[in-house]
């Protein structure tokens, strides 16, 4: 994961409260087979709207967006990070977020920011005119017109985000421990491995099945 | 085992959590190692592509299965000549084109569309014999919680754990709570597995495991078949739960002995003496307890949009007023007016168009026996649209073809099609449309599960099968006789 310290830029004033996953990202884009390209299904609904915020020109490619509270609630499909991610957002600013959102959106690079609605106001109105800059060092959002508001955040997700950990590889940073767990594992339960384990994999696929089935 | 050195008793999730402890952190998470890995379609292409793009191989790919199911048309696979046939949506045949690409690069076994063991990810982990006692396994689906059901600990993940899980064998993990179920006494004539869960999930409430696994103990499961345990468990989801467990015990064990992912010879000797030991110790202390009792529980069903919309056959639709909780008043007015039902209705005059039995909740063989016996000498009523049979597997359907339950099934107007998800969820072209009412026997009755506008009335296979021939919600019991 590429390392994230800031996002700074201009943010979309949007601050719709309770935005479920379907409106980030309606279901029949979950038949994909890619992370890529979701950014294009993003708030379909809403963008069928003229005059939204999103297609405003204003706010292309903005990388933060400003909404409501309960941002993420819904289904727990990780597409909707992906659709975020790939329409240029690297963060959300809003009063709270479902919890499996937030999780989400941290495992793909995107910081979630809560601040209270006051501070959100404030927000959306210099978002309207000027960028906005989130700090990770300083927990901080602050503004061209010395606004600075501190937010928290988890200091393992903090460490995360500003290292460009990924979960994977911190797990992978483990190795020896996973390889004794295994070792032992062998000794007090050999059966463990699946009989005819191996048996069904199919090489030849790989090289003329595209596209079987 | 080595012989455990704690004198506390412990819950058969301790047990299992104890023994998959890499290692523990500061703040209680764990990193806990992961036995099994069951893949599908849908939520997989986007694991395997992170693991591609950061040149990461699959640590232990003999520990994980995939099998394609939720996209699968359930219409003929294969012309007459044995060719293929081809999948007309392009984007499920995309999905599943890439689950076989997937497998086939990181050497993962793969059960092929057209292989007699195909079936829903969640029939064929029992049926193999890949689910174990005492196992964790995961799947990116949150009906994960079946395989609870031979006593392995299973949970539903998403896809940056499935990716998680590919490339290192492991998840990390906050303990849950315990919460015991406890359901006393025997089971009423025409009162099934899925009766049981429905009760549970109606007791509880929807929310009512959230944070907790639950462990289903008591007369009435020890009595249960494998089947019906994989039935009850499945919905764990349904009422909260990420997982749910029960014993293993010499039920599980001669469901298991012979399945060809199973150990054999003296290696299942070794794992029998191992899975004895896991069982909830006498004493051992739950966070919450549940009770139930057999004898309250009659044939269930749903009238709303949760599944914890719970009433007997011989019950009426409620009226939202009769709700404290002003969330809850709400939330049942909108269920009527979308599933078009007025308060205080008898469920038995609730007129259908659509029989869906299948899904991973009710695919088995015992179900679809059950269905056939309320079926046998009778048709599908003029009124059903469509009344669809999806057996949970190809061995399923190999098995109740052996006993005929095919011809029963046909001659009465029902479809009997390949295995799949079917008509569970509306990702493939089995769907019910808009306004239109299916009794199913599948797991969810949420808004659009079933198609967009679709009203699903959730029910065990005779239930459903008594739905069909009479062409209303009816009570199986009136139906059959008793054979006591
Ligand atoms: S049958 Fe339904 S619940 Fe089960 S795995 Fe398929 S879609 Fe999920």
């Amino acid at each position: 994961m590429e390392p994230v310290r800031q996002v700074e830029g201009r943010a979309y004033p949007w601050g719709a409260e309770n935005i479920d996953t379907d409106i980030i990202i309606p279901a029949h884009w979950l038949k994909t087979i890619s992370r890529e390209g979701l950014g294009k299904g993003a708030f379909e609904t809403v963008r069928a709207k003229p005059g939204n915020v999103f297609d405003d020109p204003a706010y292309a490619g903005s990388p933060i967006l400003i909404a409501g509270d309960n941002f993420g609630c819904g289904s727990s499909r990780e597409h909707a990070a992906w659709a975020l991610a790939d329409m240029g957002i690297r963060a959300v600013i809003a009063p709270s977020f479902s919890d499996i959102f937030s999780g989400n959106a941290f495992k793909n690079g995107i910081v979630t920011v809560a601040l209270p609605q006051e501070v959100i106001d404030r927000l959306m109105e210099v978002a309207k005119t000027d960028p906005i800059r989130i700090d990770l060092e300083s927990m901080t959002v602050t503004t061209p017109f010395q606004d600075r508001f501190t937010f928290p955040l988890d200091p393992f997700r903090r460490q995360c985000l500003m290292e460009g950990l990924d979960e994977i590889g911190l797990t992978l940073a483990q190795d020896t421990a996973i390889s004794k767990f295994e070792g032992r594992d062998q000794n007090m339960r050999p059966w463990m491995i699946p009989e005819h384990a191996g048996e069904r994999r199919n090489e030849s696929i790989a090289v003329e099945g595209t596209g079987r089935t | 085992m080595a012989p455990r050195m704690t004198e506390q008793p412990r819950t058969l999730y301790e047990k299992i959590w104890a023994d998959h402890v890499v290692e523990r952190r500061d703040d209680g998470t764990c990193l806990i190692y992961i036995d099994r890995h069951l893949v599908h379609e849908v939520t997989s292409p986007q694991a395997f592509e992170g693991l591609r793009a950061n040149g990461r191989p699959v640590r232990r790919p003999e520990l994980t299965l995939a099998v394609p199911d939720h996209n699968l048309p359930t219409t003929a696979r294969v012309d007459a000549s044995g060719a293929r046939l081809p999948i007309e949506d392009p984007q499920s045949a995309g999905q599943l084109a890439a689950l076989e690409r997937n497998t086939a690069e990181f050497g993962i076994d793969y059960i092929d569309a057209v292989a007699p063991e195909q079936g829903i990810v969640h029939v064929v982990g029992p049926e193999q014999g890949f689910t174990l006692p005492g196992m964790t396994l995961v799947c990116g689906d949150s009906h994960t919680a079946a395989h609870g059901a031979l006593g392995a600990l299973a949970f539903g993940i998403g896809t940056s754990e499935v990716e998680h899980v590919l490339a290192t064998q492991t998840l990390l993990l906050a303990p849950s709570k315990t919460m015991e179920v406890r359901v006393d006494g025997s089971l009423g004539f025409g009162v099934s597995a899925k009766d049981v869960v429905l009760a549970i999930i109606g007791k509880i409430g929807a929310g009512g495991g959230t944070g907790h696994v639950i462990e289903y103990t008591g007369e009435v499961i020890r009595n249960l078949s494998v089947e019906g345990r994989l039935t009850v468990s499945n919905m764990s989801i349904e009422g909260g739960a990420r997982a749910g467990l029960i014993a293993p015990d010499a039920v599980t064990y001669a469901y298991l002995k012979g399945r060809p992912m199973a150990p054999s010879g003296s290696a299942w000797d070794h794992a029998v003496a191992y899975w004895k030991t896991l069982p909830s110790d006498a004493g051992a202390q739950y966070d919450r307890v549940v009770r139930l009792d057999a004898t309250d529980i009659a044939p269930q069903l749903t009238w709303g949009n949760s599944p914890e919309d719970v009433v007997p056959i011989t019950g009426h639709v409620p009226d939202p007023d009769s709700f404290d909780d002003p969330a809850k008043r709400e939330a049942a007015a909108r269920s009527l007016d979308y599933m078009g039902l007025t308060a205080g209705m008898r469920m038995q005059d609730i007129a259908i168009e659509h029989v869906f039995i299948g899904s991973c909740t009710n695919s088995r063989i015992e179900d679809l026996r059950a269905a056939a016996e309320v079926v046998q000498g009778r048709k599908v009523a003029d009124r059903i649209r469509q009344a669809l049979i999806v057996p949970g597997s190809g061995l399923v359907k190999r098995q109740a073809e052996a006993e005929g339950l095919d011809r029963i099934f046909i001659e009465a107007g029902f479809e009997w099609r390949e295995p799949g998800c079917s008509m569970c969820l509306a990702m493939n072209p089995d769907k019910v449309p808009s306004g239109e009412r299916c009794a199913s026997t599948s797991n969810r009755n949420f808004v659009g599960r079933q198609g967009p506008g679709a009203r699903t009335h959730l029910l065990s296979p005779a239930m459903a099968a008594a739905a069909a021939v009479t062409g209303r919600l009816s009570d199986v019991r009136e139906l059959v006789g008793r054979n006591e």
